[in-house]
């Protein structure tokens, strides 16, 4: 912290340039989110622990990244720029359809993607997980004096001259609105989420808005970043917050200051956008046209990007590696890899599935027969064949890890590993006195260890669990496989047994991870306290579903919500990190990858595991 | 004008089933209707190939199992996508399975849920149809708004509530395998006999009014007997076509309730979810999709076979002709 | 026979709301959640998804919800759909085109080749055609749909690049090129449905068929010097509709809910899809306003296939 504020001082008073504050903060190892948009690009690698060497040379991408909102226009596209609406059409394919096309009110990703080409948030999040101006005119921080040393509030400066698409100004008055807006709770906003920190927003003038939150709060950027955070007008939605927001007719064709707005929209199916003549940078955008179609399923989208060249980008493509590898192969389009953000993971249930105590399983406080021993569930954890499982059925789209927070770069912890070794798997359960039974199935005091596996419906998860239940059942437990309609499974009515927080099986399933920079949102999975835990008296509602708790990690939690300090964040991070990894709470399998199909003539694109694929569409153009 | 010719003509076709009905009345032992039809069957080629077939394949899966080297469940992740050669007679998967191992396994259960699950929708349509179309009336309306709302029923969200109702009590009391087997075709067969109950009750509707069921009233044949012995023979053959259709149709449905959640657990292969598994692998793995395509076709190929052969030997008039 | 017609239209109206009844109990009861995808997801927290159960009236009790969707239905309003928050007969109007014209002329195309393919396979029973047409209607039938469509995508998408694999129904070039435009992004799902519709239609007209070509008066019109062709066509044919007609009445309806599967493999934006994306998400409205047309429109169609039974066999009677 010290040597953070001498850092920030000599800023101020001027006595360092900017490049020599980066200089040292990177020898210094410092890295925060409050120096994020400062550091841009260049300060993830060397910031990191894992790299030290790295970081005393600021690498060669440290120049333009030391204009603070440089991130944006600094694509290497822009030069070529300067063609308004000489693309054409462009064709994007979302396997999942769009149904409304205002983010607050959005159902799934497709429904913040299809609003993004209109709506913008104040900042985007690049593949790095770092802040890019959008509607501010530079990232809060520290240093330029936009968050408050106390992390009581951010002060956002806004760009100038930017208008709605029917002409209106933007200013900020609209983003005061939108908090207004997203907090009422008829309007039943699905990003409320990220705005209920939030004590007050004020208008200081038409460019600088204040967010006051409620107490110190290291993670300020949940609100008006990404695709929780598009700003909508205030002249157009005035007389539609609460009850009214559902009617309001810019949920189907949005007012945005966006470079596109809608023509035609129909729910489910497609949405046509066309250039918006008000858009702030006249040179922009490329193409004149934006066709987004919706539905269908993953590989035959990949098929129409990379093998028919049908359309131009296809989103998301969860396909199987072989046949993506395939695909390529044969195709005329491209592969696009972007580091992803979430872990497939198994979940191991410290609580008793099989007991009903009160009307409830899994009950806090009846321990799981024998998965509440340690030595159990690190045999589980060594009986997991991530390399291939990942390298099988994942290739491009995922790596094995041993974590369970892989981004962003700074929080991933370099002291966890993983291994196969089914050896040693069978003598610490030997250990743990579970023996191999007459039937070939584990048991102790007349107990079988056998366990129910349950993930949701998708092929390349049911192959996981065939990879996983083959070498379990090798060492002598008996595992049976069931797999869930994901609607269910995900489900948050209190009255169906088969959802993940629920957990009335032993082990369980799916992908995860932040969704802020600041991933203390995510962290919260384990936290212990009471009202987390997924159980009857909270109707199931807590986001802790291994029902483990542990001390330490609980206090390293509630530090890290306030803490300030990059070098504390990371170590507070690293070592709730650890603990779980070291108490296998979780088995981390495979770190995602995002992977999305394109046509080889399409640049400009840079895809974000963080935010939208269309976050900055603007800068998208065809060459050739 | 025809419905004159064939007023005129029917009573023609009358003695032939009333002889067949007084049969028993006879002194001497009269050929029954079954040893006819085994007569008739037994000349049928196509038939008899079907029937054979039909065996073979049985046979196959219920003994192939045991005898082939390896288990359905064993994989090995070097030897995936490799095509059909004399270690893998069928290929094997992506993630390295033995194909053929598994359209044997497979089959098993594929073909017992097929024929089940057609059995249970062809008996409880034929039933209802058979009820509506003779009593008429009341019962008639009944059975028939009753098939109405079944067919209206959006069969996703009802699959959905049947998992969530019965999935779990059914594996408690059944086993797993049992109970999910038993749910299996009475959820399809439950959700297909509103089409055989409309045919059958058709048919009911216009051979109740012929002149041989009128001589069959006459002659004070009881219902039973009436219903039984002389209308359901003449229902048989759109009944034999939804049979047949109805064991695709079962076996197919039986993948896609996989994918609801409704369905044996994930691991265990059938012949509708090898095919719908493998059919993104089509373009560079075809026998992925071939062999279990071929299973299920030449099952239901066959199994049509048989149900054409029934159909003509049930047809008393055939014999003459 | 006008007074049996009437009395069955007046026995409908109880019909469908007995109808509505059961499915809004089932739609109710079934599992699920519109906000699954966020389930995991740190940014939508429990309580926000569910303050926005509650605020689609999905906690209400089930004959509260039940009323008031059956009030608005009987001033003509199937309400608002939850996701895209459009009034649901919008969205019906927008797929129903797309949906009578793929589905419907695919229905269309089944019928016309079905009839004349059973009718000549049974004549000419075990003949070589009857022998191939049954063989291509069992390939047809026992291919899924999901496999058929993905063979045609393959072959003609991907290999010959004949047509498009993407449907769009907002192509709006104007003349032939538009024309054709829309022709050729149909001929794909139009033939997969319609393989698939034909081989079971062909097997019932087939049996049917065999059923009466050997009756006696069959022969006897044979006998009298009748052609042929009169004594198939006007004999023996309409004597086997009747199992023909069930089948076809049975099915029309069905040209309005769509094919879900045929729809999705080639993003053909029709009334399936929207009712098996609305069943995904629990939006009620949509989900009761396409079931509730579809209760209907069996209802009535098997009116019609009871009317024809007198028409076509005069014997059979109205109770």
């Amino acid at each position: 912290m010290d040597r953070f504020e001498e850092l920030q001082q000599a800023v101020l008073s001027g006595s360092l340039s900017r490049r020599d504050v980066l200089k040292r903060a990177a020898a210094l190892g410092l890295s925060a989110p409050a120096i994020a948009a400062l550091l841009a690009a260049c300060a993830r690698e060397e910031a990191t622990p894992t790299q030290a060497p790295a970081a005393a040379t600021p690498a060669p991408g440290a120049s333009p990244a030391a204009t603070p909102t440089g991130a944006a226009e600094a694509t290497p596209t822009e030069a070529a720029a300067g063609q308004r609406g000489q693309g054409g059409l462009l064709r994007l394919l979302w396997w999942q359809a769009p149904t409304i096309l205002n983010g607050h009110l959005a159902q799934g990703t497709k429904d913040f993607d299809a609003s993004r080409p209109v709506l913008e948030p104040l900042a985007d999040i690049d593949k790095d997980g770092n802040l890019v101006p959008i509607l501010a005119e530079e990232i809060p921080s520290l240093e330029n004096g936009g968050l408050a040393e106390d992390g009581s509030s951010v002060t956002w400066k806004l760009k100038q001259g930017v208008v709605w698409s029917d002409g209106t100004p933007f200013t900020a008055k609209d983003v005061v609105f939108t908090w207004q807006y997203v907090v009422d709770e008829g309007t039943t906003a699905t990003t409320a989420g990220n705005y209920l920190n939030i004590q007050s927003v004020e208008a200081v003038d038409d460019y600088t808005v204040k967010v006051t939150f409620k107490e110190p709060t290291a993670a300020w950027m949940g609100a008006f970043v990404g695709p929780y955070g598009y700003i909508v007008p205030e002249h157009v939605l005035k007389d539609y917050v609460g009850e009214q927001a559902r009617n309001a007719p810019f949920n189907l064709n949005p007012i945005g200051t966006g470079p596109f707005k809608v023509r035609e929209f129909r729910p489910g199916d497609v949405v046509i956008y066309e250039m918006n003549e008000n858009y702030r940078e006249p040179d922009k955008p490329f193409f004149s046209e934006v066709e987004l179609k919706g539905g269908g399923d993953a590989t035959s989208a990949a098929r129409a990007a990379i093998q028919t060249g049908e359309v131009d980008f296809a989103w998301n493509l969860q396909v199987e590696a072989q046949v993506l590898k395939q695909l390529e192969e044969t195709g005329v389009g491209q592969l696009g890899i972007t580091p992803g953000v979430n872990v497939e993971r198994i979940l191991v249930n410290m609580t008793d599935p099989r007991t009903e105590v009160d009307g409830e399983r899994s009950k806090l406080g009846v321990p799981h027969p024998w998965q509440s021993d340690l030595k159990v569930r690190q045999a589980y954890a060594l009986l997991c064949r991530r390399d291939q499982i990942a390298d099988q059925l994942y290739g491009p789209a995922g790596k094995a890890t041993s974590n369970i927070l892989v981004a962003p770069e700074r929080f991933v912890s370099p002291n966890t590993k993983w291994e196969f070794n089914p050896d040693r798997a069978a003598q610490l359960l030997d250990e743990a006195g579970w023996t191999l039974g007459p039937d070939g199935v584990r048991q102790k005091d007349g107990v079988q260890m056998s366990i129910v596996y349950s993930t949701t419906i998708n092929p390349v998860r049911q192959k996981t669990q065939e990879i996983v239940k083959a070498e379990f059942e090798k060492v002598g437990i008996k595992v049976e496989l069931k797999s869930v309609e994901a609607s269910v499974f995900f489900s948050s009515d209190a009255g169906n047994p088969d959802t993940a927080a629920h957990f009335y099986v032993d082990i369980e399933m799916f992908t995860n991870g932040p969704t802020l920079t600041y991933p203390i949102d995510y962290m919260i999975s384990w936290w212990g306290d009471e009202s987390n835990i997924a159980q009857k008296a909270n109707n199931w509602g807590g986001s802790n579903y291994e029902r483990w708790q542990n001390e330490e990690y609980d206090q390293l939690f509630e530090q890290a919500r306030t803490e300030l300090d990059p070098d504390k964040q990371v170590e507070l991070f690293v070592r709730m990190n650890d603990l779980v990894i070291e108490n296998v709470v979780v088995i981390p399998l495979v770190h995602r990858n995002d992977v999305q199909g394109y046509a080889k003539n399409l640049e400009g694109l840079e895809l974000s595991g963080w935010t939208s694929n269309l976050w900055n569409i603007a800068n998208w153009r065809r060459t050739g | 004008m025809s419905e004159a010719t064939g007023r005129r003509v029917q009573p023609a076709a009358a003695p032939a089933l009333s002889v067949e009905a007084l049969a028993g009345l006879r002194t001497k032992k009269p050929r029954s209707l079954w040893s006819d039809a085994w007569r008739q069957f037994r000349h049928h080629r196509l038939a008899m190939a079907g029937s054979v077939v039909i065996i073979i394949i049985a046979l196959a899966t219920l003994i192939g199992p045991f005898l082939w080297p390896i288990r359905w469940n064993e994989f090995d992740m070097a030897q995936s996508m490799l095509p059909p050669s004399l270690d893998h007679p069928f290929g094997t998967t992506d993630l390295g399975h033995d194909i053929f191992a598994r359209v044997l396994w497979g089959g098993r259960i594929s073909i017992a849920v097929g024929v089940v699950a057609m059995l249970v929708a062809i008996t409880l349509g034929t039933l209802i149809g058979a009820v509506a179309g003779y009593f008429g009336g009341f019962l008639d309306s009944a059975l028939m708004r009753l098939t109405d709302l079944f067919i209206s029923l959006p069969s996703l969200p009802l699959l959905l509530l049947v998992t969530y109702l019965f999935r779990d009590r059914m594996s408690a009391t059944f086993g797993v395998e049992l109970g999910m087997f038993i749910l299996i075709v009475v959820v399809i067969g439950g959700l297909n006999w509103m089409p055989v109950a409309r045919l059958v009750r058709a048919s009911f509707l216009s051979i109740k009014e012929k002149e041989f069921i009128e001589a069959a009233h006459a002659i004070g044949v009881g219902t039973g007997s009436i219903i039984i012995k002389h209308i359901l023979p003449n229902t048989l053959s759109p009944v034999i076509v939804a049979a047949t259709l109805g064991v695709a149709q079962a076996i197919i449905t039986e993948s896609s309730l996989s994918f609801l959640g409704l369905g044996f657990p994930p691991d265990i292969p059938t012949w509708g979810r090898m095919l719908f598994d493998a059919k993104d692998w089509m373009s560079f793995a075809p026998w992925m999709v071939l062999f279990p395509g071929l299973a299920i076709f030449l099952t239901v190929l066959s199994i049509n076979y048989v149900g054409d052969g029934l159909r003509d030997a049930l047809d008393p008039r055939r014999m003459y002709t | 026979m006008t007074r049996y017609i009437i009395r069955r239209l007046l026995t409908a109206i109880p019909t469908l709301v007995a109808i509505s009844m059961v499915i809004f109990t089932i739609l109710a009861l079934a599992p699920g959640d519109p906000l699954s995808e966020f389930a995991v997801n740190p940014s939508v927290p429990p309580e926000v998804r569910q303050r926005i159960r509650q605020s689609m009236g999905l906690d209400d009790p089930i004959p509260v919800r039940y009323t008031k969707w059956f009030t608005s239905i009987l001033r003509g309003d199937f309400g608002y759909s939850f996701r895209s928050r459009s009034p649901v007969s919008d969205l019906m109007l927008q797929r129903l085109p797309t949906t009578l014209y793929v589905i419907g002329t695919a229905y269309l195309i089944s019928v016309l080749l079905a009839i004349p393919i059973g009718v000549i396979s049974a004549i000419r029973q075990y003949s070589i055609f009857d022998n191939i047409a049954t063989t291509l209607a069992f390939i047809g039938f026992s291919l899924p749909t999901f496999f058929t469509g993905l063979l045609f995508i393959l072959i003609f998408s991907v290999k010959l690049g004949w047509f498009p694999m993407i449907y769009r129904a907002t192509i709006d070039e104007p003349g032939l090129r538009g024309l054709w435009l829309k022709v050729e992004q149909a001929i794909m799902p139009i033939t997969v449905l319609a393989l698939f519709q034909t081989a079971a239609l062909t097997r019932y007209t087939r049996a049917s068929m065999l059923e009466t070509i050997h009756q006696d008066y069959v022969r006897t019109a044979r006998a009298k010097g009748l052609s042929e062709l009169t004594v198939i066509s006007r004999h023996a044919l309409r004597n086997a509709l009747i199992p023909v007609v069930t089948i076809i009445a049975l099915s029309i309806p069905g040209i309005f809910t769509g094919a879900v599967i045929t729809e999705q493999i080639f993003r053909v934006p029709g009334m399936g899809s929207l009712l098996i994306s609305a069943i995904n998400d629990n939006d009620t409205p949509v989900i009761m306003a396409i079931t509730i047309i579809f209760s209907a429109l069996v209802v009535l169609f098997n009116l019609i296939a009871d009317v024809l039974y007198g028409v076509l066999d005069p014997r059979i009677k109205y109770e």
